[in-house]
């Protein structure tokens, strides 16, 4: 005799719709409802929820360069210094490509074209004369190669015919770094427009040698604006710094007052003419290029084409939050848009 | 035994070719790994409140959609989701947006998905959505008069006048009524296929239009040949009579659509556009009364001012019913389904109009004739010059 009734399979039929409502429930929760939102004072305006923080976490990377971000024995697979006789130093990098989805807002994926694994790439930081040698491999589906802004032969540049490095491929780019100051480096690949807005980027940055000179020692962060055009209609519908749309705004970028903080701000942001930056209730130096140690201006606001960049350097007078976002109010309420957290030092 | 395997048997196999299908798919081997899912989302229904946008979604497509952010006019905006926010086939969500609408000008809101798929409705003018309230449903009622009720009373005032033309005139006076039915008819056609290309691919509107269209048409047909089988052997005026009826009858189911249509307009904030739709509305919809009493004026009917106001409820009340619905719980699929019915019952009122002048000669005939012609036209004319007032 079968105790499973009518009735008890209505009952577990209506208790399985139950447990899916709460499922619902449960992820919106974690998209951040509203009232949870509304809650913490913030504006209505700006992403629900919160990207995972693997495997890329924009708090992290903008703090990271030539894999820092990294345990030393994982980063001794992906980076190498050998001091040279003259002083200067051989860096060696393993790079790839390859094909990956990334969060670029909370619950929006985009299928990108990455160097290892991540948008934007690994930052590259070497000094003036240093030699540096990067193992290139492509493991994506598309070529792809990497061209750096900086001075090298025509052999290095990766963007001329037949400079392509084919799927499953591997090159190595070997130069010097000069000039010192900010740079990038890019895939050059056509249709180059999407080679770019897929993710195919990153921060190249050359520090004076002794002999020209050098910056004051600071809390440096590494910014990329960028944008994704998640319908391939040449539109962005996301805009950011380092990826994520309003991570900043969610994780703030925690400073020190007092401290000297110099920013290391490029753009790739593809389809729309410029980017900028603005800094709320203050004002900053700012290096073009980075290749001269006297600024080129003091200013709030900065404005960049596509591949232009520039080293800010500021030092925060009050404690509290400081908004900065682009000064296109566009892009800002599209997901440009963070704060700086400044704090007392501990004494 | 037999009997009752040999239905079965293909549905049997059916089954098994359903089972084959959805495990080894070939549309999967086709589509391979890595290949986006088909996401099809449609806004249902988009209100305004005081701070707030809210927008009912439906998923459309075969394939799961995930809800992940809003834009409202370019900017990522905060949102809660009433049903969550992962939608299955045919699954429904309401998304409430706290956004500072202005009155009177657009907005865009857009929704994205997980794999960053846009899906926009724009918002041409907003104005709050009305609530079944008080004054809402006045106003609706005062527009369902002024544009339904009114004009078809006052077109039904040219009666007496008709009672004293000469058959050929008479003759004239029918196939300006067919011109300008066959006016409506084109027109109904023309917005219900409108709309219907506005639904959800899966409601398949184009098909719903048609049907019901054809429905309309046959339950009307039934309904007229019971009445004339009833009447039948008592009164040989009777049937102009019943004719008036059924003309009635189909403008009035004519002119629900058309209040449904205004109704949703001014609910969706496209008719905050002025007075002009309505005033077009009330001169097009004058003739609708002509055409309700000339098949009693052929006849010589003398009915009474009851009989008239009877006629005239009938043809232009439902107007008012079709405003109040339209504003308050529009839904594109029930302007497609009224759309159509008053697109059958009009084509069905043709038919009875035609078959009424011939009673006598032959069909082509009777079309053919000098009056006859001349009035199509004029219904025609009449029509798509007062029809322009309404854009």
């Amino acid at each position: 005799m079968s105790k499973f009734t009518r009735r008890s399979w209505l009952r577990a039929t209506g208790l399985a719709s139950l447990a899916g409502s709460i499922g619902a429930a449960r992820q919106l929760a974690g998209q951040g409802t509203l009232s949870g939102a509304m809650a913490h004072g913030a504006h209505a305006m700006g992403t629900v929820g919160l990207t995972a923080p693997d495997p890329f976490n924009a708090s992290v990377f903008l703090r990271s360069w030539n894999f820092s971000e990294l345990p030393p024995a994982e980063r001794a697979k992906f980076y190498r210094e050998t001091p040279r006789p003259d002083g200067t130093t051989l860096r060696e990098y393993e790079i790839f490509a390859t094909d990956r989805e990334i969060e670029i807002a909370p619950g929006i994926f985009f299928p990108a074209w990455t160097y290892n694994g991540q948008v934007p790439g690994p930052t590259i930081r070497a000094t003036e004369g240093d030699r540096l040698r990067i193992t290139f491999r492509n493991l994506g589906t598309h070529p792809h190669s990497m061209h750096f802004h900086g001075w090298h032969p025509p052999a290095m540049d990766g963007a001329l015919a037949g400079q392509e490095v084919q799927p499953g491929e591997t090159f190595v780019y070997e130069f010097d770094a000069d000039p010192f100051g900010l740079h990038l480096y890019h895939c050059h690949t056509v249709p180059l427009k999407r080679h770019i807005h897929k993710g195919l980027y990153g921060t190249f940055i050359v520090d004076p040698s002794a002999a020209s000179g050098s910056r004051p020692p600071a809390d440096e962060l590494v910014m990329v604006m960028n944008a994704f055009d998640t319908t391939f209609d040449a539109e962005n519908e996301v805009y950011a710094v380092n990826t994520v749309a309003n991570a900043y705004m969610h994780e703030p970028v925690r400073v020190t007052v007092g401290q000297l903080v110099r920013i290391y701000l490029v753009n790739v942001t593809e389809f729309d003419p410029i980017n900028s930056l603005h800094l709320h209730s203050m004002f900053f130096d700012a290096y073009r290029t980075g290749t001269s140690l006297t600024p080129s201006d003091h200013t709030d606001t900065i404005m960049l084409c596509q591949g232009e960049r520039a080293i800010l350097e500021m030092t925060f007078r009050y404690p509290g939050d400081f908004m900065f976002h682009a000064h296109q109010s566009e892009f800002a309420e599209l997901g440009w848009m963070g704060l700086f957290r400044a704090e007392a030092p501990r004494s | 035994m037999r009997r009752i395997l040999l239905p079965l048997l293909p549905l049997a196999l059916l089954a098994v070719l359903l089972v084959v299908i959805t495990r080894w798919g070939p549309a999967e081997a086709l589509r391979g790994d890595g290949y986006p899912p088909i996401e099809r989302l449609s806004f249902q229904r988009v209100t305004l409140e005081p701070g707030f946008i809210v927008a009912s979604m439906f998923n459309d497509g075969p394939d799961a959609v995930t809800i992940a952010q809003v834009q409202i006019d370019d900017a990522f905006w905060m949102f809660t989701a009433d049903a969550g926010v992962a939608l299955g086939h045919l699954g429904r969500t309401t998304l409430r947006i706290p956004y500072p609408w202005v009155h009177g000008e657009t907005h865009l809101v857009k929704v994205l998905t997980s794999t960053g798929t846009v899906f926009e409705h724009e918002i041409a003018v907003a104005v709050e959505t009305p609530t079944p309230s008080m004054r809402f449903l006045g106003i609706f009622t005062v527009i369902g008069l002024y544009v339904g009720v009114i004009p078809v009373a006052i077109g039904l005032l040219w009666f007496p006048f008709l009672t004293r033309l000469t058959p050929r005139a008479m003759s004239f006076l029918l196939a300006l009524t067919v011109g300008l039915l066959a006016f409506l008819l084109v027109d109904g056609t023309d917005e219900g296929l409108e709309a219907a290309s506005l639904l959800p691919g899966s409601y398949q509107g184009v098909v719903l239009f048609v049907l019901a269209a054809a429905g309309a048409y046959l339950v009307l047909e039934g309904i007229g040949g019971w009445l004339r089988s009833r009447g039948r052997g008592t009164d040989e005026g009777r049937s102009g009579w019943i004719l008036a009826i059924m003309v009635a009858v189909g403008i009035g189911l004519h002119n629900f659509g058309e209040g449904l249509a205004i109704g949703s307009a001014f609910a969706l904030g496209e008719a905050a556009l002025g007075t002009l739709l309505i005033v077009g509305f009330a001169l097009h919809n004058t003739t609708e009364g002509l055409a309700i009493v000339a098949p009693l004026a052929r006849d010589r009917q003398r009915p009474s001012v009851a009989d008239l106001a009877r006629l005239g409820v009938i043809g232009g009340v439902p107007t008012v019913a079709g405003a109040w619905i339209g504003g308050f719980v529009y839904s594109p699929v029930w302007a497609v389904l009224f759309l159509a019915v008053g697109v059958g019952a009009i084509a069905q009122v043709i038919g009875q109009i035609v078959r009424h002048m011939n009673h006598e000669a032959v069909a082509g005939r009777v079309l053919a004739s000098r009056p006859v012609l001349g009035g199509l036209l004029a219904g025609f004319v009449v029509m798509y010059v007062t029809g322009m007032l309404v854009g």
